[in-house]
C-alpha cells in the first residue's frame, strides 16, 4: 500500500530511461540541457539512469566556482537527484582515470563501470538519450 | 612579438589545442580558455604533450575559467602561468596579434 | 507589472515570479499572498522557508513529489502529504509555494 505521502503516483508506464552525457559542463549548453530533461523525467517517475563519460565526468566535478564567468554553478544540482529517486549514476572507468580523476573528486556517490559493462547497460535501456 | 593563440575547446574532444600548436611559431603564446582549460591540468592523457610545448611557448590559463571548473592552481601544470580577464587584456596588448582557434 | 515592496519596485515574470531572487524579503511573500487572497500563517512559512533552504542548497526548485517527500522527512509525515499542501496552497504547492519563496518555477510540475 502506498504511503500517504506517495499518493502523488503518476500512473502510466515506467520505461527505462538512460542520459549519456559526455560534455564538459560550461562550454556548451549540452550539460544544463540534460541535467533539467533528467529532472523533468524523474518527476514523471521514470526508471531514470545517468552515464558520465568522456568530458562527462567534469560535470560531476567538485568545488566549481562560477562567481567570476557569470554563469549559474548548476553542479549542486547533482545532489538533489537522489531526492528524485535518481540514484543511478555510472561514470565510465577509462574517462575518469585518462583526467586524472578519481571518485573522491565528485560530488556524488557514482558507480565506476568498464567499457563492456556500459555496453550491456545500454542494451538494457528502452530510450537512450545522448547529450 | 609573435603571435598570441587561443584555444576553446577540450584537448579531449576536439584538436583545436594539436592544431594550434602545430602552427605556432617559436616564442608564440597560447592561453588556454573555457573548455581550453582541461589542457592546463597534470594528470591527464594530455598533460605530457602540453609539458612538451612549455619548452617553445609560454601558456597561459584563464583563471575564471579554472575556478568554474571545479580545479584550482595546484591542478595547473607547473610552468604555465594562471592570470585573469586583466591578464588576458595584457596578452592581448603585449603580442602583435591574436588567433582564436575556435 | 512589477510589484511594490516596502517601497520598493520589483521586476516580476508575466506569471508572477520574481524575477531576481536575491530580491526577495518575507515581505514578498505577504503581498503576494495577498493577492491571492492569502494570509500567511506559520504552516505556510515552514514551507516557503523550507523551499528557500532547499534552493539554497541544490540550486533548484523541487518538482511536488519531491517537495511532498522532503517536507515528510523534516517537518513529519502529517505534513508531508498533498492533501496538506494543497490546502496550504491551493494553486498547487510547489507551483505557489515556490512563488511566494522567489523561486523560479519548478521544472515539468505543478
Amino acid at each position: 500500500m502506498a504511503e500517504p505521502w506517495e499518493d502523488d503516483e503518476v500512473d502510466g508506464p515506467v520505461r527505462k530511461f538512460m542520459y549519456v552525457n559526455r560534455r564538459a559542463p560550461y562550454g556548451t549548453i549540452y550539460a544544463l540541457e540534460s541535467l533539467e530533461v533528467v529532472l523533468i523525467a524523474a518527476a514523471f517517475e521514470q526508471d531514470v539512469s545517468l552515464v558520465f563519460m568522456d568530458d562527462g565526468v567534469y560535470q560531476i566535478k567538485k568545488e566549481q566556482n562560477t562567481d567570476a564567468i557569470g554563469v549559474k554553478n548548476f553542479s549542486p544540482t547533482y545532489r538533489a537527484l537522489e531526492g528524485y529517486d535518481v540514484e543511478k549514476l555510472y561514470v565510465e572507468k577509462e574517462s575518469l582515470e585518462s583526467r586524472g580523476l578519481t571518485t573522491d573528486d565528485l560530488i556524488v556517490p557514482v558507480q565506476v563501470v568498464e567499457n563492456d559493462q556500459l555496453a550491456e547497460l545500454m542494451e538494457e535501456q528502452e530510450v537512450i538519450l545522448s547529450f | 612579438m609573435p603571435m598570441l593563440h587561443t584555444v576553446n575547446k577540450s584537448p579531449f574532444e576536439r584538436r583545436t589545442l594539436d592544431t594550434a600548436l602545430r602552427h605556432a611559431v617559436k616564442g608564440a603564446a597560447i592561453l588556454l580558455i573555457e573548455d581550453g582549460v582541461y589542457a592546463a591540468f597534470d594528470g591527464t592523457v594530455v598533460a605530457d604533450k602540453v609539458k612538451a610545448a612549455l619548452s617553445d611557448h609560454k601558456i597561459y590559463v584563464l583563471g575564471p575559467d579554472v575556478s568554474a571548473r571545479g580545479m584550482s592552481e595546484h591542478h595547473v601544470i607547473d610552468g604555465i602561468n594562471v592570470v585573469d580577464y586583466g591578464g588576458f587584456v595584457d596578452l592581448v596588448t603585449e603580442y602583435d596579434k591574436v588567433q582564436s582557434w575556435l | 507589472m512589477p510589484i511594490e515592496v516596502n517601497g520598493k519596485s520589483l521586476e516580476v515574470d508575466e506569471e508572477g515570479y520574481l524575477a531576481d531572487l536575491n530580491q526577495w524579503e518575507p515581505e514578498v511573500a505577504t503581498i503576494m499572498a495577498r493577492e491571492d487572497g492569502t494570509e500567511l500563517n506559520e504552516n505556510h512559512w515552514e514551507v516557503i522557508n523550507f523551499l528557500r533552504e532547499y534552493y539554497e542548497e541544490y540550486q533548484i526548485a523541487p518538482a511536488v513529489r519531491v517537495l511532498t517527500k522532503a517536507i515528510g522527512k523534516k517537518l513529519g509525515k502529517d505534513k508531508g502529504n498533498s492533501k496538506y499542501l494543497y490546502e496550504l496552497f491551493p494553486y498547487g504547492p510547489a507551483k505557489q509555494a515556490c512563488k511566494y519563496a522567489g523561486l523560479p518555477k519548478p521544472t515539468g510540475c505543478v
